[in-house]
């Protein structure tokens, strides 16, 4: 996560610093600039983490919160033995994959054709952002609508070709309601940061491989892609977060039984459960637990990726 | 996640194109980077999966209950929306959910975009110890999930005797990390440093570059950044959820109490409308603004 910082603007040395005020301004001012951001981080970001930490290792009753007895790592053997955090993790993952995958692949390619010089092209960036400006909560109502099994439109459409999933109580059906909920969000999004890396792709690049007789989908393979991978990974690691925190959308996909991810717990992701055992279940420090886990497979998967794109690098490096 | 920000060459570039390629993709000579029909009829598609559940929110909400549990379901709007607003308006006090998420999501835009300018400019323009470390401890936080901090938060909000109440929404959400981070992208290419020496020259100290320098260039990318947290403030669920109350909510979690708690058989129409009523404002904006949002996005600015 290295962030590119631009070479500084040559020292003015003919600027004349007359006084001490002025030096002083100019030394702090940098700092004052920053400060709220870190200060209000500090206190609402960095300080509960480290909390939340602590309480992950004592039991603590969500009503009494001043009274903690002491567990060490327990709460987090007991998750290990937990049949419930493991469906939790599970269903993270899988319903992680189905709506981040199709996602990002349908983003890249409306951003390739929206690159194209077009009529309306206006009206078409609008449209696929739409859904970013719809909350959470009001495109899982209407999703929930649109699955439901006896009466959606969705099963009303598959009876047609004689399926009809239940999209509410069994596993994948359910699990991909709730990523075409998420997939619907973010997919416009994605899209326009996709199109705004590639219109920053040099023109020429094309036209040299044009010249040497390159389609344009080896065009697109061999230079889009690559040319655009730092935005690819960026909303790989964006949507992966994003995936990891996964709350409102099973939750009220659910209806009455939301908080446990379905009767059986079929849609029930890691925040659910932390949910449920911090809310419901009264038992913070056990919801601490799940949190601080949740973070370490996310710090996971951030060295995964690191350590894939070093190599990658070295071996483009001695290739 | 290492990117600079380059500007779009001009797309004057029409060549034609010498050796015609083969396959799916030929396009005649000349016509390089211009749309075919075959473009149109998938970003059509696009267009419609996109805008289709939002049509068929309008449809439900103007529709009774039965209508709309009724297989197929209707596909037309019908008469029913002004009934349905005051049934939805019963069920959840939509007024004061409306007004609390303007209050909320006015606060923490204006104050994330002043903090983001302010950070981003010293990020992007200013030389300072420490710089580069704290720029990259700005995107690390941006990997946190907000769950983790969502205990000790609510036991301080709780502690304050705060929640339920309009300001446990706001206080933690005045900064954003993305927020600095969208400033600097903006400002280390459109602010030239011979500005900041210029104003030094004359004699101006550093709030006085910001107020005469910094704000009127950075206004296009404050107005986008502002829009676009205006948008995630309006739409968050979680916390909110779990510190305020139905007696004073925002609109999601007034949506929460009509979508949840009783199944999936009470009122179709009127959850729909509530989703109608919560979604609506935000989707004014778009109309009204949806260009200069998508511009913000696509200029380059929210890339990283």
């Amino acid at each position: 996560m290295a962030t590119h910082v631009r070479a500084e603007a040559p020292p003015a040395a003919r600027s004349s610093w007359r006084s001490r005020l002025y030096r002083f301004d100019l030394k702090a001012s940098p700092y004052a600039f920053i400060a709220p951001f870190f200060l209000c981080f500090a206190a609402f970001g960095l300080f509960p983490l480290v909390w939340t930490g602590w309480l992950s290792l004592h039991y603590v009753d969500l009503l009494k919160p001043d009274v903690m007895e002491w567990k060490g790592f327990g709460n987090y053997t007991r998750l290990w033995s937990n049949d419930q955090f493991w469906t939790a993790l599970r269903n993270t993952f899988t319903i992680g994959v189905i709506s981040t995958v199709p996602q990002l692949l349908t983003a890249l390619g409306l951003a390739h054709l929206l690159n194209y010089r077009m009529r309306a092209r206006g009206f078409f960036r609008v449209a696929i952002l739409a859904p970013y400006a719809t909350s959470i909560a009001a495109a899982t109502l209407v999703f929930v609508q649109l699955f439901n099994p006896d009466y959606g439109f969705i099963n009303w459409m598959l009876d047609l070709v004689g399926f009809h999933p239940n999209w509410y109580s069994d596993t994948w059906p359910s699990q991909i309601a709730i990523s075409t909920i998420v997939t619907w969000r973010w997919t416009g999004y994605n899209a326009l940061i996709y199109l705004a890396a590639m219109q920053a792709v040099p023109k020429d690049l094309y036209e040299a491989a044009s010249l040497d007789g390159a389609n344009r989908w080896q065009q697109f393979t061999r230079i889009t892609i690559p040319s655009i991978r730092p935005t690819i990974m960026f909303t790989i690691i964006v949507s992966t977060i994003g995936a990891t925190q996964l709350f409102g959308e099973p939750m009220l996909f659910g209806g009455g039984v939301g908080v446990s991810g379905g009767s059986a717990h079929q849609f029930q992701t890691l925040s659910l459960y932390m949910y449920e055992l911090g809310w419901p279940s009264r038992q913070l420090g056990r919801a601490s637990a799940v949190a601080w886990t949740m973070l370490l497979i996310l710090l996971l998967i951030g060295l995964v990726q690191f350590l894939i794109t070093r190599y990658r690098k070295r071996n483009e490096l001695g290739g | 996640m290492a990117t600079t920000l380059s500007t779009p060459s001009p797309r004057e570039a029409k060549h034609a194109e010498p050796a015609r390629p083969r396959g799916l993709f030929r396009r005649k000579a000349g016509e390089h980077d211009k749309a075919g029909p075959v473009t149109y009829v998938l970003l059509g598609v696009a267009a419609l999966v996109s805008l289709f559940p939002l049509y068929w929110t309008f449809v439900a909400a103007s529709n009774t209950g039965e209508r709309v549990a009724l297989s197929p379901p209707p596909m037309v709007p019908g008469g029913e929306l002004w009934n349905n607003i005051s049934t939805a308006w019963d069920q959840a006090d939509m007024g004061t959910a409306l007004l609390n998420s303007t209050i909320v999501a006015g606060c923490v835009s204006l104050s994330t975009v002043l903090f983001s300018t302010l950070a981003g400019f010293a990020f992007a323009k200013l030389r300072f110890r420490g710089r580069n470390a704290l720029l990259t401890l700005v995107v690390a936080t941006m990997t946190i999930p907000p769950q983790l901090s969502v205990i000790p938060l609510y036991r301080i909000v709780t502690g304050l005797e705060w929640s339920g109440h309009l300001q446990s929404v706001i206080l933690p959400s005045l900064v954003a990390a993305f927020g600095v981070f969208f400033m600097r992208q903006f400002l280390s290419e459109a602010l030239p440093f011979e500005l900041i020496e210029a104003a030094r020259v004359d004699g101006a100290n550093s709030l006085r570059v910001i107020w005469h320098v910094v704000f009127p260039i950075a206004r296009p990318a404050m107005a986008v950044l502002g829009m676009l947290v205006f948008v995630q403030s309006w739409n968050d669920f979680f916390w909110p959820f779990v510190v305020l109350t139905q007696q004073n909510p925002t609109v999601q979690v007034a949506l929460s109490a009509i979508g949840g708690g009783s199944g999936h058989d009470i009122n179709q129409a009127v959850i729909m409308t509530g989703a109608l009523v919560g979604t609506l404002p935000l989707l004014l904006i778009f109309a009204v603004l949806g260009k200069h949002i998508v511009g913000g996005i696509t200029s380059g600015a929210v890339k990283s």
